[in-house]
C-alpha cells in the first residue's frame, strides 16, 4: 500500500490518487498534454475521439458542482460515455459497503472512475481493491488530496508565468481541512518553486505545518509581501463560527484578501481560488473580479488538465 | 498424571532463574525442578531440548468479544489463539455487548471459559453502568462474581465528579481501577497521532495532550482517594514520565503498553493501512523509543497484547471509518522477544514483562514456576522463524499490522494446570 499504487512497475501512471510521490516528469507530461487540448488563439478546448467507446463513471459521495461538471465535460470532449452518480450515502445506508458499490459499477463495464469521497483515503482504498484494468482518478478525498486541482493550479500558473523557479506562492486560509492546500503544496514543491507560504490562524493550520515544506505566517500582511501568486482557500460554512473561528467577519478582518492587502504582493501577482468563493469572507469582490484574478481561467484550464489525465491513463491501458 | 519436561531451558523470571533442567509435574502442579520428586512415574515425557520452558504468559488485555460480538470472534476461537500464543491467563476488558456491568454476565463468561478449560479468564468489570460514566456498578457483587478489577475500557470520562466517586468507592473496598487515559473531547474525533502522518494524509488527529490531560486528572483523583491504580496502554513519552513521577511520590500505580506500540510508530501507517488503526494511536518515533527504554528500566511494568479481533469488513473501510484494534494474543511472545533482542535484554527480562509482572498487577497467584503452583506453562522455540499470515494465526480475526512480517520465536506446547492444551509437531507449525 504505497504511493506507487498509482504508478505501474515501469513508472507509468496507473491511477491518479495524490500528488505525493508523483514524479516531476509525470506532472510535466500532464501539463504538456493539457496544453495540446487548448487552442492557443481562441482558448477553446477541442473535441477529440481518443476515448470513444469507453465508459467513465463520475462517482461522487460528496456534493460538488464544479469539479463534477468539469470532469464530465473533459470526458465528453474525449468522446467517452459518462455516467454521473451522486451517492449521498443512500445505498451505503442500505448496508452496501463502499467496495460493493464500486464492484457493482465495475460489472457495468466501467473503464474509469472519477471519485470524490468525504473520507481521507477512501479513493486509495478503492484503487487498492479494484480490478487492475480499471483506472481511478481522485476528485478529492476528505482532507487528504485533490490532485487534479493541484495540476490545474500548476497549469494556470505556468500559463501566466514562464519560470516556476523564481515564484513565491502564498496559500491563505484553512490549511488544516484543505485537500487543495495539501496537493498544491506537494505539487509546487515537486515542480520546484522558490517558496511556498501558508497563511492562517493556528486553529486552521496542521500541527508542525512546516514539515509539509512551507513557511508559516499568521500575519496576512507579512505573508503576502512580495509574493507572485496568492491562492485563497474556501472557508467552509461549518468552520466559520465555533471553536475554530469566532465569526466570518473576524476572519475577513484578519485574512480576507482585500485590494489594500493585494498591494503588498508583487504588482502582477496572480489571484487564484479553487471555488466556490465566499465573497466578503475570504476574498473581496473587487479582488475576485479584478485584473489580477485568474479564477475563471482556472476553471477552463481544469477541463484541459482533466482531459490530459484521462487520456494519459487510458493510453497506458 | 505425571509429566516430565526434559532438558528445557527453564526460565522463571520472578526467581531470576535461568538454567537447562528437567521440570516435573504431578497432578497439575509443578512438583520439582532438577531431580524427580519421590514416587514420580512419568506418563508423558516432553522433550524440551532447545526450547524455553517458562510460566504461561499473562495478558493484561485480551478482548474475547463475548458476549455480543461473536461475528468478530468467539470465546472458543480466541481461547485457541491464546494457548497457541502461550497465554494461560488473560484479563478481559468490559466493553462487550452488553457491557460487563452485571454479576450475571460475569458469571456466565467465567462459566463459559471454565467449560472450555484452556486458559484462565479474568473479567474486568465496568466501572460505571454501560460504561456511560454516570452510575457506579455494583463493584462488590461483580467482585464476588469474578471481576478482578474495574475499568472504563475505551470510553473516556466526561464527568470527573463521577470518576472521583468511582475511585472513592473502589478504594473503600481496595478494588483496583484500570484506566486508559484519554480526554473526552480533545482528539475525540481523531484516528491518528497529531504528527507528520496526520498532517500529510489529512486524517483527524489525537494529540498527546489527550493522554496527558486525562492522566493528570486521573493521578490527582487517585492521589486524593488513595485508590490502587493501573494505567492501561500508555502511548506517549510524557505520559510515562507522569506515571513515574506519581510512583516516585509513593502512589500505588502501575502501567502497561501494548506490544504494537513497542515496535510501531505513526510512519508505519504508510498510505491509510487500516491494520495500523489502533487505540491509542501509534505515536511518534520518540514516543516509541521512550516506551522501549522504559520497559528496560522498569518504568513500564508489563506488555499486553491488547488483543482486539476485528472482522475483515470493519477494516475494509476508509481509515477513519475502520474499526481500531489488532489481533495480538499470538504475537505477544514473539514481539516481546523481538524487543529483548533489539534492546540487548535477556530472556528473563523479556519474559518477566509478560509473566510475573502482569500477575502481580492482576493480584493472581500465577506467573511463576514455584514448587506446588499450578503447572501453567509455555514452552517455546526461541529460534524458530515464522511468518505472520492469515493461515499461521489461529485467532478468528487476522487483523494485525504485522501481517506478512517474520517473527522469531514460536510456542510449541502450552500447559494449563498440567494439561497440554496446545502442541505442535517439533520444529513445525500446527
Amino acid at each position: 500500500m504505497h504511493t506507487n499504487l498509482q504508478l505501474t512497475a515501469n513508472g507509468k501512471l496507473q491511477h491518479l490518487l495524490t500528488i505525493d510521490g508523483l514524479p516531476r516528469h509525470v506532472i510535466l507530461e500532464i501539463l504538456d498534454t493539457a496544453k495540446v487540448y487548448i487552442n492557443p488563439e481562441t482558448h477553446e478546448i477541442q473535441k477529440v475521439p481518443l476515448l470513444s467507446g469507453k465508459t467513465i463513471f463520475n462517482l461522487f459521495f460528496e456534493n460538488s458542482t464544479r469539479t463534477r461538471t468539469t470532469f464530465e465535460i473533459a470526458a465528453k470532449r474525449l468522446s467517452a460515455d459518462v455516467v454521473n452518480l451522486n451517492i449521498n450515502t443512500s445505498s451505503l445506508s442500505k448496508g452496501e459497503t463502499l467496495l460493493d458499490t464500486v464492484n457493482n459499477l465495475v460489472a457495468m463495464q466501467a473503464s474509469m472512475f472519477v471519485i470524490r469521497h468525504n473520507e481521507s483515503g477512501a479513493v486509495h482504498l478503492i484503487a487498492q481493491h479494484i480490478a487492475p484494468h480499471i483506472k481511478v482518478i481522485n476528485a478529492g478525498d476528505g482532507r487528504h488530496a485533490h490532485p487534479t486541482q493541484a495540476l490545474l493550479d500548476l497549469f494556470t500558473i505556468r500559463h501566466f508565468r514562464s519560470d516556476f523557479t523564481k515564484l513565491r506562492i502564498a496559500i491563505v486560509g484553512d490549511i488544516l481541512h484543505s485537500r487543495v492546500a495539501r496537493s498544491d503544496i506537494l505539487a509546487l514543491n515537486t515542480i520546484g518553486v522558490a517558496e511556498v507560504r501558508v497563511i492562517g490562524p493556528n486553529t486552521l493550520l496542521p500541527t508542525n505545518a512546516e514539515q509539509l515544506g512551507v513557511r508559516v505566517f499568521h500575519d496576512m500582511e507579512q505573508g503576502l509581501r512580495d509574493v507572485d501568486v496568492i491562492i485563497i482557500l474556501r472557508l467552509q460554512n461549518e468552520r466559520m463560527s465555533g471553536s475554530l473561528l469566532p465569526s466570518p467577519q473576524e476572519y475577513f478582518k484578519s485574512y480576507g484578501l482585500t485590494p489594500e492587502r493585494l498591494l503588498l504582493a508583487n504588482p502582477d501577482a496572480l489571484v487564484m481560488h479553487p471555488g466556490p468563493m465566499n465573497r466578503g469572507v475570504e476574498i473581496d469582490s473587487a479582488v475576485a473580479d479584478g485584473p489580477n484574478s485568474v479564477i475563471l481561467a482556472q476553471v477552463t484550464f481544469g477541463i484541459a488538465v482533466r482531459m490530459a489525465v484521462m487520456s494519459i491513463l487510458m493510453r497506458e491501458s | 498424571m505425571h509429566i516430565k519436561i526434559a532438558k528445557g531451558r527453564v526460565i522463571d523470571p520472578v526467581n531470576n532463574y535461568d538454567a537447562v533442567n528437567d521440570l516435573y509435574i504431578c497432578d497439575g502442579k509443578i512438583s520439582a525442578i532438577g531431580s524427580p520428586p519421590a514416587g514420580f512415574n512419568p506418563q508423558r515425557l516432553i522433550d524440551a531440548s532447545g526450547y524455553v520452558v517458562c510460566p504461561g504468559l499473562i495478558d493484561l488485555s485480551a478482548r474475547l468479544r463475548e458476549p455480543g460480538y461473536e461475528y468478530k470472534a468467539t470465546l472458543e476461537s480466541e481461547m485457541c489463539a491464546a494457548v497457541a500464543g502461550g497465554v494461560t491467563s488473560m484479563a478481559c476488558p468490559p466493553d462487550t455487548d452488553p457491557v460487563l456491568d452485571e454479576p450475571g454476565l460475569v458469571e456466565m463468561l467465567k462459566h463459559r471459559a471454565r467449560t472450555l478449560n484452556q486458559a484462565h479468564v479474568y473479567p474486568i468489570g465496568a466501572l460505571t453502568m454501560g460504561l456511560k460514566g454516570q452510575t457506579l456498578t455494583e463493584m462488590a457483587e461483580l467482585t464476588d462474581a469474578g471481576c478482578i478489577a474495574f475499568s472504563h475500557a475505551d470510553a473516556a470520562f466526561t464527568n470527573n465528579q463521577v470518576l472521583y466517586r468511582a475511585m472513592q468507592y473502589a478504594a473503600t473496598f481496595n478494588f483496583t481501577v484500570w484506566l486508559r487515559p484519554q480526554d473526552a473531547h480533545i482528539g475525540s474525533d481523531g484516528v491518528v497521532h497529531d504528527g507528520e502522518i496526520a498532517t500529510r494524509l489529512g486524517l483527524p488527529a489525537i494529540p498527546p495532550l489527550s493522554e496527558t490531560i486525562a492522566l493528570s486528572t486521573i493521578i490527582s483523583l487517585a492521589r486524593e482517594t488513595g485508590v490502587r491504580l493501573h494505567i492501561c496502554r500508555l502511548s506517549t513519552a510524557s505520559g510515562i514520565k507522569m506515571v513515574n513521577m506519581a510512583r516516585h511520590e509513593g502512589m500505588q500505580i502501575t502501567c502497561d503498553v501494548s506490544a504494537q506500540h513497542v515496535h510501531l510508530c505513526e510512519q508505519d501507517i504508510g498510505y491509510f493501512n487500516s491494520h495500523f488503526h489502533l487505540a491509542p494511536p501509534l505515536r511518534s518515533i520518540t514516543d516509541r523509543d521512550a516506551i522501549r527504554a522504559s520497559l528496560a528500566n522498569g518504568e513500564i511494568d508489563a506488555i499486553c497484547s491488547d488483543h482486539t479481533p476485528v472482522d475483515e469488513d470493519a477494516k475494509l473501510l476508509p481509515f477513519s471509518q475502520s474499526e481500531a484494534g489488532a489481533t495480538g494474543l499470538e504475537l505477544l511472545l514473539p514481539l516481546s522477544l523481538k524487543w529483548a533482542r533489539e534492546m540487548n535484554r535477556n530472556l528473563v527480562d523479556a519474559l518477566g514483562l509478560i509473566t510475573c509482572s502482569p500477575a502481580k498487577i492482576l493480584g493472581i497467584d500465577a506467573g511463576s514456576l514455584n514448587i506446588g503452583k499450578p503447572a501453567d506453562l509455555c514452552i517455546f522455540d526461541p529460534e524458530l522463524l515464522w511468518r505472520v499470515t492469515p493461515s499461521t494465526l489461529v485467532s478468528q480475526s487476522k487483523n494485525t499490522p504485522f501481517l506478512d512480517m517474520d517473527m522469531q520465536g514460536r510456542v510449541v506446547y502450552t500447559l494449563m494446570e498440567g494439561s497440554v492444551v496446545y502442541e505442535t509437531c517439533k520444529g513445525g507449525l500446527p
